[in-house]
């Protein structure tokens, strides 16, 4: 099914359409349809990462290839260093060595970042903080109308008029992931999205996440400290360890996963065992 | 919007339509008491003059048109003033909040001056303008501008750093951000900048024209009691009290109608 929704276009007549794109509208707003048509994830390579704050190194050299449209989880303990990755990722922050290149030239608006907090603004509707996350086509005609389907694909089609402080916590962080997809994003990233939900409000949450994944086939890299949620969600799960990735573990379970199964219970505790040796080491 | 609807309630207090009535309670009963007390002679009307002697001789300074003149140059005094004085400030309180060069340059210099209170400057002040119309102006403008500064800078600097990061991952050009981000989330702030601002505007203008003035309420309130008209005085006193609570009321009803969306100006 996944495999299904990938693009069948070739890499590379996207990539030489892409190098165009800042040049002339005409092209963006031809690439902006078949996006539309044709989203689609992208591969993602990183070299030799390096990140330091301070003398305090935080990234000790990360290699790390992950394939268009994989769900990649990347989990560590506190201060690891995984959401400085996740910043360097979304360009959030500047690289201090190495490299992370996504195969091809790509938009601000291909890349987008979720955080733990939704980050809306108060004095703006719901519908108005969607379409905030059009970036550069805040302006176009049809603004509202990929506004209000991207808040339609997170359910709160019917709060599109209210203000975000009348919205519950589980709300607001779907308005926020409605405004990270209306731009039909290629690769998001998401740090700890669902922290600071309640265990009901995480469950539906990520089955909304797995749910808009599949559909659009973006790239999908999540940080959390929640190995359940990380084997529940991920293709792929990342272990990083005092600024390297120490493991590597590829989750094969058939999806829609059943949540609690033996095999993904298996594979939390292997994950969470190499976490805990780590912490029987210092 | 009435008056008495503008005013704002915390939640719990509120009930249904009459709560608007609520708050004259107390104004009305201390004028009905006041006027007792003259009336039975309790008071003498040299000290204070019944609310009822007050009224009349509001009423006849209306028909002479000297009130409405008065008022009219205080309240045109105190807006100029205040637009003057509130646009430096706020310029001021801008371009601080959002550079850091305008402020290391600028706000240790107004940080002294504005310890230095305003009214003290009346003295300097007659010097410099004589006691033109300018002279109230600037001490107005004067007293209003830290008030709008302060908190116009307090407002800007105080955005959530959070909003900001995700305006510019979303690519929001600097105009767009200040125009989106910053300036609403200042808003808040800069408000309570504009209540105090109005507090200070009258109270300077009062004390100027009393000081040195040929008209405005001040100055009616000093030839009056030269020639020992205490019910003159006492209608000043309660003019500017009117003013004070109409300019406060009219920064309430803007504060609504642009705060909507904060959770304190929600109405249920």
């Amino acid at each position: 099914m996944q495999t299904a929704l990938r693009t069948s276009l070739p890499e590379t007549e996207l990539a030489s359409r892409a190098n165009f794109a800042p040049h002339a509208r005409i092209v963006r707003e031809e690439r902006q349809e078949e996006r539309l048509a044709q989203a689609s994830g992208l591969p993602l390579s990183i070299r030799g990462l390096r990140k330091s704050f301070g003398s305090n190194e935080v990234l000790r050299g990360i290699d790390l290839h992950i394939p268009a449209g994989q769900f990649v989880a990347i989990v560590g303990k506190s201060g690891c260093g995984k959401s400085t990755l996740l910043r360097l990722i979304a360009g959030l922050d500047k690289i201090d060595a190495g490299s992370i290149s996504f195969g091809q030239d790509v938009q601000p608006e291909d890349i987008r970042v979720m955080f733990q907090e939704p980050r809306l603004l108060p004095w703006a509707r719901v519908l108005a903080n969607v379409e905030v996350g059009l970036g550069r086509d805040r302006a176009s005609k049809d603004a509202h109308a990929r506004a209000e389907q991207a808040l339609t694909e997170v359910g709160l089609a019917d709060k599109r008029d209210q203000w975000p402080s009348v919205l519950s916590g589980g709300q607001k962080q779907r308005v926020a992931l409605g405004r990270a997809l209306v731009s039909r994003p290629r690769v998001l990233a998401f740090d700890e999205p669902l922290g600071a939900l309640d265990a009901l409000t995480r469950i539906s949450m990520q089955r909304l996440l797995e749910r808009v994944w599949r559909d659009q086939g973006f790239t999908a890299i999540l940080v959390t400290h929640d190995v359940s949620e990380a084997v529940a969600l991920a293709d792929r799960v990342l272990v990083i360890e005092e600024g390297r990735i120490a493991h590597d573990v590829v989750v094969n379970a058939a999806r829609p996963r059943e949540r609690g199964s033996a095999e993904l219970a298996g594979l939390e505790g292997s994950i969470l065992s190499h976490l805990l040796s780590a912490d029987d080491r210092t | 919007m009435s008056l008495i609807d503008s005013i704002s309630l915390p939640r719990s207090v509120r009930l249904p339509r009459v709560d608007g009535l609520v708050q004259w309670i107390v104004p009305l009963a201390i004028i009905a008491i006041w006027q007792i007390a003259c009336v039975t002679g309790f008071v003498p009307t040299r000290v204070l003059p019944a609310p009822s002697d007050v009224a009349l001789a509001g009423w006849k300074l209306l028909l002479s048109g000297e009130l409405v003149r008065n008022i009219w140059v205080s309240f045109w005094r105190a807006s100029i003033g205040f637009l003057i004085g509130g646009s430096i400030g706020f310029a001021f309180g801008l371009a601080n909040g959002l550079s850091q060069l305008s402020a290391k340059l600028t706000d240790t210099t107004l940080q002294m001056v504005r310890n230095v209170p305003h009214l003290a400057l009346i003295p300097l002040v007659i010097l410099w303008f004589g006691i033109d119309e300018s002279a109230k102006l600037f001490l107005v403008a004067l007293g209003v501008f830290f008030p709008i500064y302060l908190n116009t800078l307090h407002g800007i600097r105080t955005v959530d750093p959070q909003l900001i990061e995700m305006g510019r991952i979303y690519g929001m050009t600097d105009g767009e951000l200040f125009r989106r981000v910053i300036f609403p989330g200042a808003l808040p702030s800069i408000f309570v900048g504009i209540r105090f601002a109005l507090g200070i505007m009258w109270l300077t203008l009062i004390v100027a024209e009393t000081i040195a003035a040929s008209s405005g309420l001040g100055y009616m309130a000093m030839q009056a009691r030269e020639f020992m008209l205490i019910d003159v005085v006492v209608l000043s006193i309660l003019i500017y009290a009117l003013l004070g609570k109409l300019a406060d009321s009219a920064s309430r009803v803007l504060e609504r109608a642009t705060l909507s969306w904060h959770p304190a100006f929600q109405k249920r």
